[in-house]
């Protein structure tokens, strides 16, 4: 597989909230609004390319046994790192997403990449296909923030675009599933030819 | 590489410990702006509902325990005169836990300004507290305590309570007269030392 399909089958082919249904909790509660939705999917990124990359470096020098508890405690350093840089840099964004931050650490995309792919590739094509998933993931929840902030209020990334108000439902739980189900049946049947 | 005891032992042990000399760096380095961040969050808000003052508002800080949690007083002053008290008060009785917030008083007892600073309410309902949502929090701008009954209407008080939000208006309620209390303790003990005088 070239370089360049690593990196884009994240986007579609292996479209981590569409296709491969990865990663539902942060997806599901994290979308309430488009900035929200952007910065876990960055935030989520950021773990999974540096995770994929560390995990690529040692993956030789780990004794089988003992795989999953290593792979863990990587990711979960990372995502500690994430988590102090957000509280210091941007506090109104860690505000926002709270207790979805550290629950990176068991985002199955995460673990699920090192296991699949990590831990078998070289570090360039593993970098390369954590940013491809990665930026996958970031766009999919984008996208949902912006139609659940939109018929939920009327607004995208803040700004106001309707008189105001909306249809409440999708600002909440049940709102959240009925949008992403219509995206999955959307997005699979615009990408069924590519597919 | 084989598992052996000694291989997995050994990697593990070499893994966690540069993991986690790695995050404490970031801890280290990170500390500072933490703090800093949390400490503009509290003076963005004493400023909204004070008038303007010129004193280093955060040297002011004074914690009272009551009812099972903290409210703290920050005192604000322009050219040495006293312009009014911030309060950040609290409540447990929101639908979903913790309200917490910062009333303004002026010198007399009067309520300047009420600003929401964390709460976890339901969108569309309880989330009408905050100040761009719903004119909730406005209604207790100007009212003194001494004539301004705090106590939703249907409890007999002067407040006009959220639509279908009757619970989260009774612990915002709960919270103002919270703050009241103790800015009235704090009036009473400034007050009896000057008598000493």
């Amino acid at each position: 597989m070239g370089k360049f399909q690593i990196f884009t089958k994240g986007l579609i082919k292996e479209n981590p909230t569409f296709v491969l249904l990865l990663g539902m909790c942060p997806t599901l509660g994290t979308t309430t609004s488009a900035i929200n939705g952007l910065g876990m999917g960055v935030a989520t990124m950021f773990v999974l390319i540096m995770s994929n990359v560390a995990i690529s470096l040692i993956k030789n020098v780990v004794p089988d046994k003992v795989r999953i508890p290593a792979f863990i405690v990587v990711i979960a350093a990372f995502v500690t790192v994430v988590q102090l840089c957000m509280e210091a840099y941007t506090p109104d964004l860690y505000n926002a997403l709270g207790v979805f931050i550290p629950l990176i650490v068991v985002n199955c995309i995460i673990l699920g990449r090192a296991e699949a792919f990590a831990s078998r590739n070289s570090v360039l094509d593993s970098a390369l296909d954590g940013a491809g998933i990665g930026l996958g993931f970031t766009l999919s929840l984008t996208l949902l923030g912006v139609v659940r902030e939109f018929l939920g209020s009327g607004a995208v990334f803040g700004i106001q675009l309707t008189g105001g108000g909306g249809i409440l439902i999708f600002i909440l739980a049940p709102g959240a599933f009925i949008a992403l189900g219509y995206l999955i049946a959307i997005f699979n049947k615009l990408t069924a030819k590519l597919r | 590489m084989e598992s052996t005891l000694k291989n997995m032992v050994l990697t593990l042990f070499i893994i966690t410990f540069v993991s986690a000399t790695a995050v404490g760096f970031v801890y280290q380095v990170t500390k500072g702006p933490i703090a800093e961040a949390k400490s503009a969050k509290i003076t963005a808000a004493i400023a909204l509902v004070l008038p303007e003052f010129d004193n280093d508002i955060g040297q002011t800080r004074h914690i009272e325990n009551i009812d099972g949690g903290q409210v703290i007083v920050y005192t604000a002053t322009n050219n040495g005169k006293v312009v009014g008290y911030a309060v950040e008060t609290f409540t447990n009785k929101g639908f979903r836990g913790e309200i917490r917030l910062m009333v303004g008083f002026l010198p007399d007892g009067t309520i300047n300004k009420v600003e929401t600073v964390y709460h976890s309410e339901t969108p569309g309902f309880g989330d009408k507290i905050e100040r761009g949502r719903s004119d909730f929090s406005v209604q207790f701008e100007g009212q003194n305590p001494s004539d301004f009954k705090l106590a939703i209407t249907k409890d007999g008080g002067d407040v006009d309570a959220i639509t279908a939000s009757t619970i989260t208006s009774r612990a915002f309620v709960d919270a103002v007269e919270r703050a009241c209390r103790v800015f009235q303790s704090i009036k009473t003990a400034e007050g009896n030392k000057l008598k000493r005088f």
